[in-house]
């Protein structure tokens, strides 16, 4: 009667734990529980998205295993959650990114590297792509500006797009509430995202290595996707610059632009670094190796945007800033493209769920 | 891997509630604590991992308590529940004590949560754990451990070198290896003996074969029965146990609470000969559900029937098991391997005796039967509605009355009548003291924290002198 082994296991567990409910306050997942009675393929998916996979009902949990009953919500969860991305992908014929999702990423942002730097030699002169240049508009004599913005602006374009309507189906999957999503309600999702309340195990912190917890995720996760809004706001800064007040790039050190995309690199390199380190030492007991690629493959490639965006700030001026732009540049469309079909999707899908909640507990539903 | 070889100030055997308590205040006042835990790491705690709350007295609400719960309301409903088999003088003092232990057993790391959903009655008087009683007891023993107790699992104590009412070393069984280990003071933890189906059998004979036991297999009641055949004066009565109706297709170990059902007053109950055999609606099922243990225990079999009809069916918390489900009660006797004549039978005369009344399963309402033997005096409803439903019953075990006898120290008493020089015991080994029959929901809890911590206190106390 569920699609997959996974919704199946996750019903029976969402049975044994709405009998319990010995963790209803440690997170959101167990009070939605509540508020159901059967869990249809939806419900379930809803319930893995707002799960944080902090580790505390796995500890807490009489039933976990060794015990027969073998309750693991945690790792169950998890595991719905990727299938819950792949369910609801746009296009539905793109959904099989998801799987094998770390050589899909591997070979995007190696063919869009080669692409940009076969690009900029035959755009330019071959020469130029090893010279030392600076100035404004050095990035530019690599490659137009307009044509960067058009190429980036289409990408994006099209991650948010694609993006948008997954989460739509995801959340018209959940069926009709009695109020449409308000100010309040997204401020209270927003909220509970941007602070990841519901990665604190409760108030003790996350389980991730064993049975002591701390808080070393929530803050490893806080510095990446932290960076990764202040790069975007970086971006957004540079382009009202360069339309707007006809100010061309490269900027100095100490402009906007420049100090943002700093802030935020280094947010990138040292995140994702703490959160593959985080991984590599989670309890084997919640072990996600299913997802392990496609995991790996989004924490890398912030890494590798980081990293190349401040080795780009530090040798700009250098022989190796043409290198250095093409492997940035391509890094960032690979990225982009992929965006739709990765571990990307986990924070939008997880806000849906944390605006459904906000609205349900309104509801009393 | 704990050092046995050393002597320890303070030895505790067990590893719930009680002697993590009596460990962390046995190391706080500044003894060398061993505590010796015969479960596996996962299993540890005996019954503590299924609890999920504490009852302490406290004269105003706080954030998670909503309202007060004087220390003469807490004895009233003692006295109550006992039914007068309780030691005043101790059960006042440990109602005294219960009050810090809200503070207390915070500081040791244990977090509170407003009232879980379904249980609104008990959110006034009852602490509930967030995460429940394993989560408490993780934070107990990341406590004991960062203070330095030294914690051994799968280590039963197996004898007792107790001399003149003072123990001198406890003998433990690590697989095949015995081991003498030596310490000032015993602190004994380790629960009663539900799990030793051959002792129980003792007083029930071959009906203990058909008990279902709500904990783990390893609350077996060895370090109580050393205690009781080297000297210690028993209190409570051997015979008794604290005994609930469950699903009786739960395990026969370690079901916990998800094997609950709290049903029983919405419907009839019928045994194995498809007949019923007391009051479903007697009282308020928070107040009753401890005595359908036995009841079915003494059913033939002992096993019965939880029937009831389509518009009871959303009533009651979910269990673990579906309902058992048919079109007709004839058929659904069929399911459970009844006789459909006299399942019929029961359910028509049941159903013929109910008077019209106004249903309200939140008040001792006036749906009631008459001329029938035995009456449903409450919550009675004609079962007619299709489909009929069941669940299958056994008793579940929860714990034994049969304890040592202690002294407001929570020192041992010998049989002699004089005090032990150093064995101390908390929590269910010692609760018979306080707790001689029935139940209150929580209480095991506060015997566990609020004697243990006296222990493990009097305990380091004595191992300094």
């Amino acid at each position: 009667m569920h699609a997959t082994s996974a919704l199946a296991e996750a019903d029976r567990l969402m049975t044994v734990c709405n009998s319990c409910r010995y963790c209803e306050g440690l997170c959101a997942v167990f009070p939605a529980m509540e508020m159901r009675t059967a869990f249809a393929d939806a419900d379930l998916h809803y319930l893995a998205n707002l799960c944080h996979g902090c580790g505390a009902c796995f500890h807490d949990c009489q039933f976990a295993p060794p015990h027969e009953f073998d309750v693991n919500v945690p790792k169950v969860l998890a595991e719905l959650r990727a299938q819950s991305y792949q369910a609801h992908a746009w296009p539905a014929a793109l959904s099989g990114l998801f799987e094998r999702n770390g050589l899909v990423v591997a070979l995007a942002a190696a063919l869009s590297v080669a692409g940009f730097a076969a690009g900029f030699v035959a755009w330019s002169d071959p020469a130029a792509l090893f010279a030392a240049t600076s100035g404004p508009g050095a990035f530019y004599r690599l490659m137009p500006h307009n044509a960067m913005a058009l190429l980036f602006g289409a990408a994006f374009l099209y991650a948010i797009v694609a993006t948008a309507m997954s989460v739509r189906r995801f959340w018209r999957s959940l069926g009709p509430l009695e109020s449409a999503a308000d100010f309040p309600a997204l401020r209270q999702a927003a909220k509970d995202a941007g602070r990841l309340r519901y990665l604190d195990g409760g108030g003790v912190g996350c389980f991730n290595d064993d049975d002591r917890p701390d808080d070393r995720r929530r803050h490893y996760h806080h510095l990446t996707f932290y960076g990764f809004l202040l790069c975007f706001a970086a971006t957004c800064v540079a382009t009202v610059y360069h339309y707007g007040l006809g100010r061309i790039a490269p900027y100095p050190w100490y402009d906007l632009p420049v100090v943002l995309g700093t802030l935020g690199g280094i947010g990138l390199v040292a995140g994702p670094i703490g959160l593959y380190l985080a991984k590599a030492r989670r309890d084997p007991a919640l072990d996600d190796s299913p997802r392990f690629g496609m995991d790996i493959a989004f924490l890398a490639m912030l890494f590798l945007t980081g990293l190349t965006g401040l080795l780009l700030l530090a040798l700009r001026a250098t022989p190796a800033m043409g290198t250095l732009l093409a492997l940035h540049l391509g890094l960032v469309f690979a990225l982009f493209l992929t965006l739709p079909y990765g571990k990307f999707v986990h924070g939008i899908y997880r806000f849906a769920a944390l605006l459904r909640y906000a609205l349900e507990r309104r509801a009393g539903f | 891997m704990a050092d046995l070889t050393r002597v320890y100030d303070v030895l505790v055997v067990g590893g719930g509630n009680a002697a993590l308590c009596a460990a962390i205040a046995a190391r706080r006042a500044g003894a060398s604590v061993l505590v010796l835990e015969a479960a596996p790491k996962f299993y540890r705690g005996g019954n503590t991992r299924h609890t999920r709350n504490m009852r302490c007295a406290h004269d105003a609400a706080t954030q998670t308590l909503s309202g007060p719960y004087t220390e003469d309301e807490f004895w009233t409903d003692l006295l109550q529940v006992t039914q007068g088999q309780t030691d005043e003088q101790l059960a006042r003092y440990m109602i005294a004590e219960s009050k810090e232990m809200l503070v207390w057993i915070a500081e040791q790391g244990v977090r509170f949560q407003p009232s879980l959903g379904g249980t609104l009655s008990l959110g006034r008087t009852n602490a509930f754990f967030l995460g429940g009683g394993r989560a408490m007891l993780n934070a107990l023993y990341r406590t004991a451990e960062a203070l330095g107790v030294a914690v051994e699992y799968d280590a039963e104590v197996v004898d007792l070198d107790i001399d003149a009412g003072a123990f001198r070393s406890a003998t433990v069984a690590q697989g095949d290896a015995r081991r003498q280990v030596r310490a000032s003071g015993l602190v004994a933890a380790a629960g009663g003996f539900e799990s030793n189906i051959e002792w129980l059998k003792q007083y029930w004979g071959d009906a203990a074969d058909n008990f279902l036991i709500r904990g783990t297999p390893y609350n077996r009641g060895t370090l109580l029965k050393l205690l009781l055949d080297k000297g210690v004066a028993p209190v409570g009565d051997p015979t008794q146990c604290h005994a609930v109706a469950i699903d009786a297709r739960a395990p026969r170990f370690d079901g916990g609470i998800i094997t609950r059902l709290d049903c029983v007053v919405f419907g009839i109950v019928v045994n194995r000969d498809a007949k019923r055999f007391y009051d479903e609606g007697e009282d308020f099922w928070p107040k009753r559900y401890a005595i359908w243990g036995r009841l079915v225990a003494g059913q033939p079999g002992q096993i019965a029937y939880i029937l009831f009809d389509a518009p009871s069916l959303k009533l009651f918390m979910p269990s673990l098991y579906p309902p058992i489900q048919a079109p007709s009660i004839r058929a659904l006797a069929g399911e459970l391997k009844l006789d459909p004549d006299t399942l019929a039978a029961t359910v028509d005369a049941f159903n013929a005796a109910v008077r019209p009344g106004r249903f309200d399963h939140t008040v001792l309402d006036d749906c009631r039967t008459e001329g029938l033997a035995p009456p449903k005096s409450h919550w009675a409803r004609r079962i007619e509605t299709p489909p009929f439903y069941a669940y299958p019953v056994r008793p579940g075990i929860t714990f034994t009355y049969l304890g040592t006898r202690v002294d407001r120290a929570t020192r041992m008493l010998m049989k002699d009548g004089g005090p032990s020089a150093n064995m101390f015991a908390a929590g269910e080994i010692m609760a018979g003291n306080v707790l001689g029959r029935g139940y209150a929901a929580g209480i095991g809890m506060t015997i566990g924290s609020v004697f243990g911590r006296i222990a493990g206190r009097e305990a380091a106390a004595n191992a300094r002198h």
